[in-house]
């Protein structure tokens, strides 16, 4: 044991006489799926190529759900990661309070991200107090709704523009033994449904107000009522479909078995992999044809503070390295995200990416609602969004009752 | 009496008393002191991170007016006592069934213990796929021809607790019908005898003579299945998640989900203080009865 140890200790010192202070820094993220896996594989490769450290990949199954609580029970119980994937926004907010995530303002300066990072929102739930803490590195947006070209003709009907003639569409799709909406059984689906809804119908200024100034007025108001009622609609369209995983509910889509789904841009990656042409096989339709305004959801990198000073320079390293503009590029066009930085070019993007693109240098985005609402809040409106989807027998206004208690409860 | 005529009591056993401090130490530092710790706690605002910020009783205000917890609690109390009954009857029957000196005994014994070796989650997966519509028995009894029949415990809010039910009695029957098994054999020869001779019906002896006198094989049952019953979560997890909607969440799930997946450590503290009072008013009568009135007896 001890000779092993020595042994350690010396091909240590080798390695570091070797490479200038080459570290290994792990790396936790859940992104398991295939397409997500490829992209991180891209940030692995650049990183190493670049810098000359070693990513040692920590890839948790299972979701963010699953995945959350074991990075930040290992960062609290002292045995952090050299850096962690969180979605940006409130989930880390006590984290950094406590100190434990390292500041890169520094290094956020010197490089410029102010200037380059679009949209600024981005940042600016990176930054705490003044102070910058994480490496925004997409931009996932939750409005899009998914429509499967063939099971609306199968139907006899067009291809929805809009949301209610989607809601017109669904009786003509039933009749043909289609399911007219995909949903999983997963909680976050059903409130991501109601929220997506909410900004197509109520506009995002009714979101914001809500979410972000918990304006009880507002939730109880005729705004959210014609919101929960377009609930309903969507809730008899869901009848039917028995599956669980987001990913398995985007296949009923694919396979036209359903008619459509209201999920995010990540979906697109799976209508990638099934070989389907947006345009041709599927339309994508952003703010559900109503309301064209994408929400700047996404996933950013974090670096929990250590000790170890090679790990400290690995992780200014890795954080430069996946701003730079081919790193961006490489990443999120096997991500199916949008790049964080306004000044590269996606020559290789799809219909829907495009349409995404546009969309985003008009300006018309909103802050996501993880930058809005706590974890707890987050995990309420689950709570109930799922229990509403699935029984049928709590009326709107009973949700609605329910929901304005939770926004009041909410910090 | 004199000092010396009786050594110190304390002294007596040394070396055992020496040897049981670790667990003496774990039991009052780790469950005595996590009790504590986690009673002081649920009275503050807890986030993510532990703080003794005072808030009364909002966690407790919260927790019972949210319909997540009350779900959780009537599917606890449907599990519990189904699960109670119907392993106690179903583990005794077949230990009663086996005790006939039939042929393979060894081999159904076996077979009846096996689930018992799966973990939770293995035998949760397992009887997800078995009672889902579209691969697992109502696709089979469908494909045989029976095309309006219909079993989908696992899709259906009203019956959900049940199919996780089915899947934890199949996962425990077997150890408690081992247990039966074993207290069966220690009845003496001669009482099945004598009950013969006095032309009592087997049924009879068995529901008469032989349970009452297992009896402490039954609080051992008792007690293997009210832990398992208490501490359900893993089952539902790999079955359900929780669903359809919310209709198959349980106590450990709702304070798993608030501790870790909502970063509101408060509300799961004040969850599982509500638990563990629960358990207390089961368990201190009982104990009470049990241990309280043997002592009088000396």
């Amino acid at each position: 044991m001890k000779s092993f140890k020595a042994l350690l200790t010396a091909s240590t010192f080798l390695g570091a006489a070797a490479v200038a202070s080459a570290a290994e820094i792990e790396v936790t993220h859940w992104w398991t799926s295939g397409g997500e896996a490829a992209a991180v594989a891209e940030f692995a490769k650049a990183f190493e190529e670049k810098t000359g450290h070693t990513w040692v990949d920590g890839a948790i199954a299972g979701g963010g759900n699953t995945a959350r609580p074991i990075m930040v029970s290992r960062i609290t119980g002292g045995d952090p990661m050299g850096a962690t994937q969180f979605n940006h926004g409130r989930q880390t907010e006590e984290l950094i309070e406590a100190g434990l995530m390292r500041d890169l303002t520094e290094l956020a300066e010197k490089e410029g991200w102010r200037d380059f990072i679009r949209p600024t929102s981005l940042l600016d739930s990176c930054t705490v107090d003044g102070r910058i803490y994480c490496v925004p590195v997409n931009i996932h947006s939750w409005q899009w709704l998914w429509l499967s070209n063939k099971a609306f003709e199968d139907a006899g009907v067009p291809v929805p523009t809009n949301w209610d003639e989607f809601v017109a569409a669904a009786p003509a799709l039933r009749a043909a033994g289609k399911i007219p909406l995909a949903l999983g059984g997963q909680p976050w689906q059903s409130s991501g449904l109601f929220n997506v809804l909410m900004v197509a119908l109520a506009g995002p200024d009714v979101l914001v107000k809500v979410y972000g100034d918990k304006d009880t007025e507002v939730a109880a108001g005729p705004e959210i009522a014609r919101v929960f009622k377009a609930a309903e609609d969507a809730r008899e369209m869901t009848q039917g479909s028995n599956v669980q995983d987001w990913n398995q509910a985007t296949n009923l889509v694919i396979t036209d078995q359903a008619g459509g789904q209201i999920m995010g841009d990540w979906a697109q990656g799976e209508f990638q992999v099934a070989g389907e042409v947006a345009g041709e096989d599927y339309t994508c339709l952003p703010g559900l044809g109503e309301n064209e305004i994408i929400s700047t959801d996404g996933d950013a990198f974090y670096f929990p503070v250590t000790d170890d000073p090679e790990v400290q320079e690995a992780q200014l390293a890795l954080a430069s390295t996946m701003l730079q503009p081919d790193v961006q590029v490489a990443f999120n066009l096997k991500k199916g995200s949008l790049p964080v930085r306004g000044d590269v070019d996606l020559q290789a993007a799809n219909d829907c990416m495009r349409k995404g693109l546009e969309i985003l240098a008009e300006g018309k985005t909103m802050p996501a609602v993880n930058q809005l609402n706590t974890e707890d809040t987050n995990n309420q409106l689950n709570d109930l969004f799922v229990e509403f989807f699935n029984d049928t027998s709590i009326t709107a206004e009973e949700a609605q009752k329910r929901f304005v208690d939770i926004v009041a409860q909410a910090d | 009496m004199p000092a010396h005529a009786r050594p110190n009591q304390l002294f007596r056993n040394l070396s055992a008393k020496i040897a049981s401090i670790p667990m003496i130490l774990t039991a009052l530092v780790v469950f005595v002191g996590g009790t504590g710790w986690t009673i002081v706690y649920s009275f503050t605002n807890s986030k993510l991170l532990p703080r003794l910020n005072f808030v009364g009783l909002d966690q407790y205000d919260r927790l019972w007016s949210t319909s997540k917890w009350i779900i959780s609690l009537q599917n606890l109390l449907i599990y519990g006592v189904c699960m109670l009954v119907l392993s106690l009857v179903i583990g005794f029957v077949l230990a009663a069934l086996l005790d006939q000196k039939i042929r393979f005994e060894n081999t159904f014994r076996t077979i009846f213990l096996y689930p018992f070796a799966l973990s939770f989650i293995v035998t949760g997966l397992v009887w997800q796929w078995i009672l889902n519509p579209d691969f697992g028995i109502q696709s089979i009894v469908r494909g045989l021809g029976w095309e309006s029949f219909n079993f989908d415990p696992l899709y259906n809010a009203d019956i959900v607790i049940f199919g996780i039910l089915i899947a934890g009695l199949w996962q425990s029957s077997g150890l408690i019908m081992c247990i039966m098994l074993a207290g069966l054999r220690g009845i003496d020869e001669e009482i099945w005898k004598a009950a013969r001779i006095d032309g009592i019906p087997t049924w009879k002896t068995y529901l008469f003579i032989v349970i009452p006198m297992m009896r402490p094989v039954f609080i051992t049952a008792l007690v293997l299945i009210s832990t398992g019953i208490v501490r359900v979560y893993d089952l539902v997890v790999a079955q359900t998640g929780g669903g359809p909607g919310i209709a198959s969440e349980v106590p450990a799930k709702y304070v798993y989900d608030s501790m870790f997946l909502a970063q509101n450590l408060g509300q799961g503290f004040a969850a599982s203080t509500m638990m563990l009072l629960a358990v207390i008013i089961v368990i201190v009568p009982w104990a009470y009865l049990e241990f309280g009135g043997r002592k009088r007896h000396g």
